[in-house]
């Protein structure tokens, strides 16, 4: 049966934009190319914001040198990592595009912390597929005592029984909060800027973006790996997906999930449509030749964003995948993806922040 | 399958419009037999969901 939203009526117009003749499209590949490569330099953001304008027919192009930066910045390893929802729905904030949010109508039921045995039963799950990386999401605002001691509990719990590294998304942290989730092992925390700062009030009205900086800068202080994702297609502008890379620049992260909206029934991005497939991939691009050293991991939407252009991110500037399911849907299976790497000869292992 | 509930949206299948919602990359989210959202687990290689009133819901 085809997966295809309830609705397919774009609420906002697609923006247009003049592109570059394909002259100039060459002529801004081959000037970045030289940068990203030869001169072993990141782009500037005008730079980038060129880049940004070639036509769709130059997007392929655009791709193989992102995926040439990825080779020569990053290798060609590529990290699995496996998800957990451990603490499901009710979520006190209203970011617009989430299904677990306690302010919309959603069908996601509420689900209390899962008990012990569930979290390590996942987490052997996530290592038996070859995932060197599991974490465990939290819908919350941030954590409570209760909930610190008992991710504070868990952490080295999985990490000797299973393994495998461990990361935490448990939302807006304090200092003494970040210094405690490092003592304990976390391998890396999950915060995601999620959309511009200009953009930020169209999507979340509970928190604000600086909030959301801080937490990721108290991250990094506290000598964790920075995990900052990102979700594209929630009506931002171009300009403001390049204001975005910029932002990112400035938290540093080691990681940056790429998600595309998945518009989920009952929230208020429901109605909005999916981002076009060869756009996916355009801003895959995008953001390798702006980040071109971070671990670039796909993350939700790409099933129903991509569908059969999925190999395609990995020769486009993607170095890491979420394999199997979500926190409340479900992905294709662990043994596709798992193919398609071993087809594209790309070996799995762990990445860090490559200098 | 005979519900008597969508299992995607809970509405009765009777008033159920023609177009179906059930999205193939989507876990059950309300119990077939009473239209009660279901309690549902998700990890990285399956899913559980369970009614409170019906039990564990197999396909």
């Amino acid at each position: 049966m085809p997966d295809v939203p309830v609705s397919l009526t774009p609420k906002v117009p697609a923006e247009i934009r003049d592109r570059l003749t394909p002259e100039a499209a060459r002529a801004a590949i081959r000037a970045a190319g030289v940068a990203l490569l030869d001169e072993r330099r990141q782009l500037s953001l005008d730079e980038l914001a060129e880049l940004a304008d070639v036509p769709d027919s130059a997007v392929p192009a655009l791709a193989a040198l992102a995926h040439e930066v990825r080779l020569e910045w990053c290798g060609d390893t590529v990290e699995v990592e496996g998800i957990l929802s451990a603490k499901t729905g009710g979520c006190p904030e209203d970011c617009h595009f989430c299904s677990q949010s306690a302010k919309f109508e959603s069908p996601v039921q509420a689900m209390p912390f899962l008990d012990t045995a569930d979290v390590l039963a996942a987490a052997r799950e996530t290592a038996a597929l070859g995932a060197t990386e599991f974490c465990i999401v939290l819908a919350i605002r941030g954590p409570d005592e209760r909930t610190m001691d008992r991710i504070c509990e868990l952490v080295p719990l999985v990490q000797d029984e299973v393994g495998i590294n461990v990361a935490v998304s448990a939302g807006i942290v304090t200092e003494a909060q970040a210094k405690r989730f490092a003592e304990v092992g976390v391998h890396r925390y999950n915060h995601n800027l999620e959309t511009a700062e200009s953009f930020f009030e169209n999507v979340v009205t509970t928190h604000t973006w600086a909030e959301r900086f801080d937490t990721c800068q108290l991250i990094r202080e506290q000598g964790m790996e920075l995990c900052c994702g990102v979700l594209l297609g929630m009506g931002e502008s171009v300009d403001q997906r390049l204001e975005l890379i910029g932002q990112l620049r400035a938290v540093d992260p080691a990681e940056v999930p790429l998600n595309f909206l998945n518009p989920r029934p009952g929230t208020p991005f429901a109605g909005l449509p999916l981002t076009e497939p060869l756009e996916a991939i355009r801003w895959i691009s995008l953001f390798r030749l702006g980040l071109p050293s971070v671990i670039l991991r796909y993350a939700g939407g790409r099933e129903v964003t991509l569908r059969e252009l999925q190999a395609l991110g990995l020769t486009s500037g993607i170095n890491a995948l979420i394999v199997g399911n979500y926190l409340t849907t479900l992905g294709r299976s662990p043994e596709e993806d798992l193919q398609m790497l071993s087809d594209l000869q790309m070996p799995i292992g762990a990445l860090s922040k490559a200098i | 399958m005979n519900d008597t509930y969508c299992r995607w949206c809970g509405t009765a299948v009777v008033e159920h419009p023609d177009v179906a919602c059930r999205r193939e990359l989507d876990p059950p989210r309300f119990c077939p037999e009473c239209g009660r959202r279901l309690r549902v687990k998700v990890h990285t290689a399956g899913y559980e969901a369970a009614c409170r009133d019906h039990g564990d819901l197999l396909d």
